[in-house]
């Protein structure tokens, strides 16, 4: 599994405060805190209260840079922060993201061809988010073919289903296990498939179990990558046994220190 | 018009260096770097493959009890004399490195003292200039005070030390580390073993790049594709990005082979199966042709004309690569 830590986001208020006053220090202490605990990637997000997101952006990958060089994946719907961000990255780097609004991919995919970043898009259009899963697949395939006709590798492109909280659209969680299967069938080679999991748990009073319920479940249905806090230790031991059962990596008495020392 | 379609790995296998020559802190005429592979065995046109694989010729510090006629006629002139024999394999053969095992030691054997096999490998390493892999006796309690000894009496040289074994790899580690040595890890046909040991290892502070793994293997006919199996999963499980199995390996070829009855039995046992000699070293040769499709990236092995075929083969398949 692709770990994307999630924690880098001025929604978070530790973070939008370090954001405000240019604390380097707060930022920097919790990225490592989430590659030490297996992130394979951070995701970057200035946050809804950032009165200058495209500055922030540039500030938050910068003063990240200074301590690793894993990659980032810059998280707005805005493309000109999306740009201003990919401007100063020196890391590889993921854009985070865009819709299947043709006039969204218009501007983002030459974008990520350009900065050789990979793609994260949504299956989700001016319309809202789709209620079915052949709503979803269909998005899908619309995202898939803009790629190939603008040669983007579809290896590099990672289609998110959008998780919605479990609250809100219970009943669409089986549709979207099942979509995520079956985007895989879309193309070959086939695009890789992520989601953002707290989404899932938002207003729920048992938050971890049900994000590490659900992302052990979706495992099974051959997710790569996903958006998580890798901080949640259980969380990250759900995913890794279940990578185990999936035969994704190879069994030793020592897997859970195993998979996080790889 | 067929397409050939290529893998992209994500990860590749540790370089580890055998030898430390002067310049390096040691004293060896050369040194030896194994592994760095970004792809499968051979496959030149998908990742870079930077070293070949190496053959280190098999000496003993005693005459061997059960190594057959084949083998006799080439060294039984020399191994009452264990540097003698040394010097041959590198002056008459050729050998690049050799790896000594302390049979001696064996408390069945001579049960030579931890200060009698210290003062045998300084004279070694006096005698010869090629690197070195220093294999214990076989007894876990005699070689966890033997090994750390001859460590060292090689202090500095970069030699490889075998073996490490899930219940028995402390002492060995930890002379390793504090001489400069490197370690076999050794685990019984058996990928989970490998990994687990690897990471035992590391958290005794051994780094991974001084690590090779000996999967432990069987000859042609005695389980070779089951060892096969399992160093070609650990090898694509390194490949896909599993830092904690990404090590060269290192397989006892002549030892396996020549316990083999096509290898051992004599022309009067068998008149239908052929000059015993011939058949020796094809059994042999056979066995390391196959474990280097596997990923052998150091065969340990006995017969001279065994490992001339197999230098030439591997000389062969990397000037082809080269093109």
């Amino acid at each position: 599994m692709f770990v994307i830590g999630e924690l880098i986001n001025g929604m978070y208020s530790a973070v939008g405060e370090a954001i405000k006053e240019k604390n380097k220090k707060v930022i920097q202490d919790l990225c490592q805190k989430q590659i030490s605990c297996g992130a394979d990637c951070l995701d970057v997000n200035c946050g809804p209260a950032s009165r200058s997101p495209a500055t922030d952006m540039q500030w938050l990958i910068a003063t990240i840079q200074e301590i690793t060089d894993k990659p980032l994946s810059i998280d707005s719907s805005k493309p000109e922060v999306v740009l201003a961000g990919l401007e100063v990255a020196k890391n590889s780097v993921m854009i985070n993201s865009t819709t299947a609004d043709p006039e969204k991919l218009a501007i983002l995919i030459p974008l990520a061809k350009r900065y050789h970043a990979k793609l994260i898009a949504l299956t989700l259009s001016s319309q809202g988010v789709p209620q079915n899963k052949d709503l979803r697949l269909e998005l899908a395939a619309q995202i898939v073919s803009a790629c190939s006709e603008a040669e983007f590798p579809l290896e590099d492109l990672y289609i998110d289903p959008v998780l919605l909280p479990i609250n809100v659209a219970q009943s669409q969680l089986k549709d979207i296990l099942e979509a995520i299967r079956e985007f895989k069938i879309i193309s070959e080679p086939a695009p890789k498939t992520i989601v953002g999991l707290s989404n899932i748990s938002q207003g729920t009073k048992k938050r971890s179990l049900v994000n590490r319920t659900f992302l052990t479940m979706v495992v099974g249905y051959g997710l790569d990558a996903a958006i998580i806090n890798p901080c949640d230790n259980e969380l990250m031991d759900s995913l890794i046994a279940a990578e185990l059962i999936m035969n994704k990596q190879i069994y030793c008495e020592a897997f859970l220190q195993a998979y996080r020392k790889k | 018009m067929v397409e050939l379609m290529y893998e992209k790995w994500q990860g590749s296998i540790n370089t580890v260096q055998i030898g430390a020559t002067e310049k390096e802190g040691g004293s060896r005429c050369h040194s030896i770097q194994v592994g760095g592979a970004k792809t499968l065995p051979f496959l030149f046109s998908e990742g870079e493959l930077p070293h070949k694989p190496v053959i280190a010729f098999e000496i003993w510090d005693t005459v061997p009890r059960d190594w057959p006629e084949p083998l006799q006629g080439c060294f039984s002139g020399v191994w009452n004399e264990p540097l003698a024999w040394a010097e041959l394999c590198v002056e008459k053969f050729g050998a690049k490195l050799l790896c000594v095992r302390l049979q001696a030691a064996h408390p069945e054997f001579e049960n030579k003292s931890p200060e009698e096999e210290q003062a045998f490998i300084s004279k070694l390493l006096k005698r010869v200039g090629v690197p070195l892999i220093i294999i214990g006796c076989g007894d876990d309690a005699k070689d966890n005070e033997v090994l750390p000894a001859v460590s060292e009496a090689a202090k500095n040289e970069r030699c490889l030390l075998g073996s490490a074994v899930h219940d028995n790899y402390r002492t060995i580690v930890a002379s390793a580390i504090a001489y400069g040595q490197s370690i076999i890890a050794e685990s019984p046909i058996d990928v989970n073993i490998a990994k687990q040991l690897n990471m035992l290892i590391m958290d005794v502070g051994l780094p991974l790049e001084r690590i090779v793994i000996d999967p432990t293997i069987g000859a042609l006919g005695y389980g070779l594709e089951y060892a096969y199996s399992i160093m070609e999963r650990a090898r694509l499980a390194a490949l896909a990005g599993d830092r904690t199995l990404a090590c060269p390996f290192l397989c006892f070829v002549g030892q396996e082979s020549w316990r083999a009855k096509e290898a051992k039995a004599t022309e009067e046992e068998f008149p239908d199966w052929g000059n015993s000699i011939k058949r020796g070293i094809l059994w042999e040769a056979g066995t390391a042709v196959a474990l280097l499709q596997a990923g052998a990236d150091i065969l340990v092995m006995r017969h001279p004309e065994a490992i001339k075929a197999i230098s030439e083969h591997i000389e062969r398949f990397y000037q082809k690569g080269a093109k």
